[in-house]
C-alpha cells in the first residue's frame, strides 16, 4: 500500500512539473531572438542579447558581459554556454543574438543560417585567440613534447601507450605507466580543432579516451590523475597542474604557450575566437562588438587567461 | 406507487459517471504514456534505423565515432558492455545488502529500530542523482586511487557503488513489503515446528515471498540500466571495453546525455542517439518481461 501511495505521489509531482515545463516553453515562445518584445511602458528601453555558444570562451563572453553592464546599462548581455556547435544551432534558429564559437563556421552552416534568416550571410567578428595548452599532473617530470608525440598519443593507430615511450620513466601515483588520455566531447569546438591540428585532418581520435563535457572538467581530472594528458584552453590553467612545452618536430625548440608565442605562431596549437551574428548586428549588439575590439574590452581578454588581438 | 425505491437525482448520476470516466482515465493513461513515449522515440530514430543503419556494426562494433570526418562509424557495443558491467558489479553488491536489510527490517530487529531504520532508509532514496555523482567525483574518485592503487578514481567499480547505494532503498522497501506479505500462519507454524529464527525466514519465508523479492531486484537492475547522471559524472566516460574493475567506461544513458544536445535536429548522429534510445527500451521491456515470466513460473509450480 505504501509504496503505491508513493508512485501515485510521484507521478502527480512529475506531471505537475510537465505542465509546468511545457506552460513556461509557451511563454517564451513569442519572442524569439531579436524581434522586439512589446516595450514596457514606464521603463526606458532595454535590449537583452542573448550570446550562447563556445564552452571555451563561456568565462570570458560572462567577464565582458558584467564589465559591459557598467557601461550601457541599457543592453543585457545574457550569457550562455554549451559549446560552438550549441551556439552556431542557436544561432540558425535564431535563438542567439551572437554566437560564440572557438572555430570557423563551416560552409554548410553558413548556408543553413543564410536559409534561415532571408539570405543574409552571417557576419563574423574575431575577438581574441586561445593557446590550447597541453596539460599533465604536477608530479608527471616531463616538460615538453613534440606534435608527433602528441599526435601518436591521441591519434587511433597511434602506438604511444606508455610514459615510457616518450622518456617518463615514473610518475609517483600511476605505478602502470599507461598514459590516460583526458579529452572532449565530440562536438566540441575544442575537440574538432584539436583533432584538425593535432591528431591529423583526416584521422579520429583513439578509442578509450575519457570525454568530459567541458574544458574545467578536463583540468580538474588532470589535476587528479597522476597519469593523465589533456587538452584545454589556456584560460583554465590553475596552481594544480602543469602545462607541457610543444614543439613542431623533434629538435626544434620547444614553445611555452604564451601571449607573445600565440600571437607570433609559434606557439603550434592556437586559434581564434569568433562571435558571429545573424546578418547585420543591431545596434546594440554592433556596438557591444565594438567595445569587444577597443583596448577595455581586450584588456578582459587578457585577464580572463586569453590572448588579445594585436595591437592596430 | 408501484415504484418504492428513492430515485436518484439527475445530478448524483451525472457525478457518478464523470468520476467513473475520470479514474478510467487515470488507469489507462499509463499506457497512453508509455505508447507515446515509445511513438515518439521510435519516430525520430526510425528513419535511419530502416535507412542506411548497418545494425550488425551498431550492436557489435566498439568504434564509436559519430563526429568523425574521415570515417562515421556507429558502434554501440563498448556502451553495451559498459552499461552491463556497471550494472552488474552494482547488482553484484546491492542484492545481498538490499535483501539483507530487508530482512533484518522485516523479520529480526524492534519496532523502534524498523521505524528509524526505515525513515533513514527512504532519505537515502531522495538523495538526486546529480548529488551521487558529485560524491563519485569528489569523495570516491581519491578513495579509490589511495585504497586500490588504481590510475584513475572514475572507473566501473565508482559507478557501480554508487548504483548500489542508489538501488538498495528500493529493493529494501519493496522486499520487506513483500516479506511482510507473508501470512504469519507461516511463522507460527515454523515456529510451532521448532525452527529457529533464521530457519524460519531461509526455509519458509525467502521461498513464500520469492516472486516479491525478485521483483525488487530486478527493480533495483531497472533504475540501475536507465540511470544516467550519477554514472556519467562516475564513470569517466571512455568508449572502452573494461579489463578491469577500475578501467573507465561509458554507458548508453550517459551517451544520450553527453550528446544529445550538440547533435543537430535530423542528422544521423542525432537519430543514432534515439536509436540507442530505442535499444535501452527494449532492454528494459526483455528484463521486465522475463522478470514476469518467471514471477508467473513460480506460482504455477506453487
Amino acid at each position: 500500500m505504501r509504496t503505491k501511495l508513493i508512485s501515485t505521489l510521484l507521478i502527480g509531482i512529475a506531471s505537475i512539473g510537465i505542465a509546468f515545463v511545457s506552460c513556461k516553453k509557451k511563454e517564451e515562445a513569442p519572442a524569439p531572438g531579436s524581434a522586439a518584445p512589446p516595450p514596457p511602458p514606464a521603463a526606458a528601453k532595454k535590449e537583452t542579447v542573448q550570446n550562447i555558444g563556445s564552452d571555451t570562451m563561456v568565462n570570458l563572453a560572462q567577464a565582458w558581459a558584467e564589465e559591459y553592464a557598467k557601461i550601457d546599462p541599457n543592453v543585457s548581455v545574457e550569457v550562455s554556454g554549451g559549446g560552438s556547435g550549441v551556439g552556431i544551432a542557436a544561432l540558425i534558429n535564431g535563438t542567439a543574438d551572437v554566437a560564440n564559437a572557438s572555430r570557423k563556421l563551416e560552409p554548410e552552416e553558413v548556408e543553413k543560417a543564410k536559409a534561415a534568416h532571408g539570405g543574409k550571410e552571417p557576419q563574423e567578428f574575431m575577438v581574441g585567440y586561445d593557446g590550447l595548452a597541453i596539460y599533465v599532473h604536477k608530479a608527471n617530470p616531463l616538460e615538453e613534447i613534440t606534435m608527433e608525440d602528441l599526435g601518436e598519443i591521441y591519434r587511433e593507430g597511434g602506438k604511444t601507450e606508455k610514459w615510457a615511450q616518450v622518456g617518463v620513466k615514473s610518475i609517483p601515483g600511476a605505478k602502470d605507466g599507461n598514459i590516460i588520455r583526458v579529452s572532449r566531447q565530440n562536438n566540441s569546438g575544442t575537440y574538432h580543432y584539436f583533432r584538425e591540428t593535432v591528431v591529423g585532418k583526416k584521422s579520429d581520435f583513439k578509442s578509450g579516451s575519457m570525454d568530459m563535457n567541458g574544458s574545467k572538467e578536463v583540468v580538474e581530472l588532470v589535476a587528479k590523475t597522476p597519469g593523465a594528458i589533456g587538452y584545454a584552453g589556456l584560460g583554465y590553467a590553475t596552481g594544480e597542474v602543469k602545462i607541457l612545452k610543444v614543439s613542431k618536430k623533434k629538435g626544434e625548440p620547444a614553445i611555452k604557450p604564451a601571449n607573445a608565442t600565440v600571437l607570433d605562431k609559434t606557439y603550434p596549437i592556437s586559434r581564434p575566437m569568433f562571435m558571429y551574428t545573424p546578418g547585420e548586428p543591431s545596434p546594440g549588439v554592433k556596438k557591444y562588438l565594438e567595445w569587444i575590439m577597443t583596448d577595455a574590452g581586450q584588456k578582459i581578454v587578457e585577464q580572463s587567461g586569453y590572448v588579445p588581438l594585436a595591437k592596430k | 406507487m408501484a415504484d418504492a425505491r428513492p430515485k436518484r437525482r439527475t445530478w448524483e448520476v451525472v457525478s457518478e459517471r464523470l468520476i467513473e470516466f475520470a479514474i478510467r482515465v487515470c488507469g489507462i493513461s499509463a499506457v497512453l504514456f508509455v505508447f507515446g513515449i515509445f511513438f515518439f522515440v521510435f519516430r525520430e530514430g526510425a528513419p535511419f534505423l530502416f535507412g542506411g543503419l548497418n545494425l550488425g556494426q551498431f550492436l557489435f562494433s566498439t568504434e564509436w565515432y559519430p563526429t568523425s570526418h574521415s570515417n562515421v562509424r556507429y558502434g554501440v557495443g563498448a556502451l553495451i558492455v559498459g552499461t552491463f558491467s556497471v550494472t552488474a558489479l552494482a547488482m553484484a553488491i546491492a542484492v545481498p545488502f538490499g535483501l539483507g536489510a530487508a530482512i533484518f527490517v522485516s523479520e529480526f530487529c524492534g519496532k523502534r529500530t524498523r521505524e528509524s531504520l526505515k525513515i533513514i532508509i527512504e532519505l537515502l532514496a531522495a538523495i538526486p542523482s546529480v548529488v551521487w555523482g558529485f560524491i563519485g567525483i569528489s569523495v570516491m574518485n581519491p578513495l579509490i586511487q589511495d585504497v586500490f592503487h588504481a590510475p584513475v578514481g572514475l572507473n566501473v567499480l565508482n559507478g557501480a557503488i554508487l548504483l548500489a547505494l542508489m538501488s538498495v532503498p528500493i529493493m529494501v522497501s519493496i522486499g520487506e513489503d513483500a516479506l511482510k506479505a507473508v501470512p504469519d500462519t507461516y511463522r507460527e507454524a515454523a515456529l510451532a515446528l521448532g525452527a529457529t529464527r533464521w530457519q524460519t525466514v531461509y526455509r519458509v519465508l525467502l521461498p513464500a515471498a520469492k516472486s516479491g523479492l525478485l521483483a525488487a531486484v530486478l527493480l533495483g537492475v531497472g533504475r540501475a540500466v536507465g540511470e544516467t547522471m550519477a554514472v556519467l559524472m562516475a564513470t569517466g566516460h571512455a568508449v572502452n571495453i573494461p579489463k578491469s574493475l577500475f578501467d573507465p567506461v561509458r554507458t548508453l544513458t550517459a551517451t544520450i546525455a553527453a550528446e544529445l544536445g550538440e547533435a543537430s535536429v535530423g542528422s544521423d548522429h542525432y537519430r543514432v542517439l534515439f536509436i540507442i534510445g530505442i535499444l535501452l527500451f527494449t532492454i528494459t521491456f526483455i528484463v521486465n518481461l522475463s522478470a514476469d515470466l518467471v514471477v508467473r513460473g513460480i506460482r504455477r509450480r506453487n
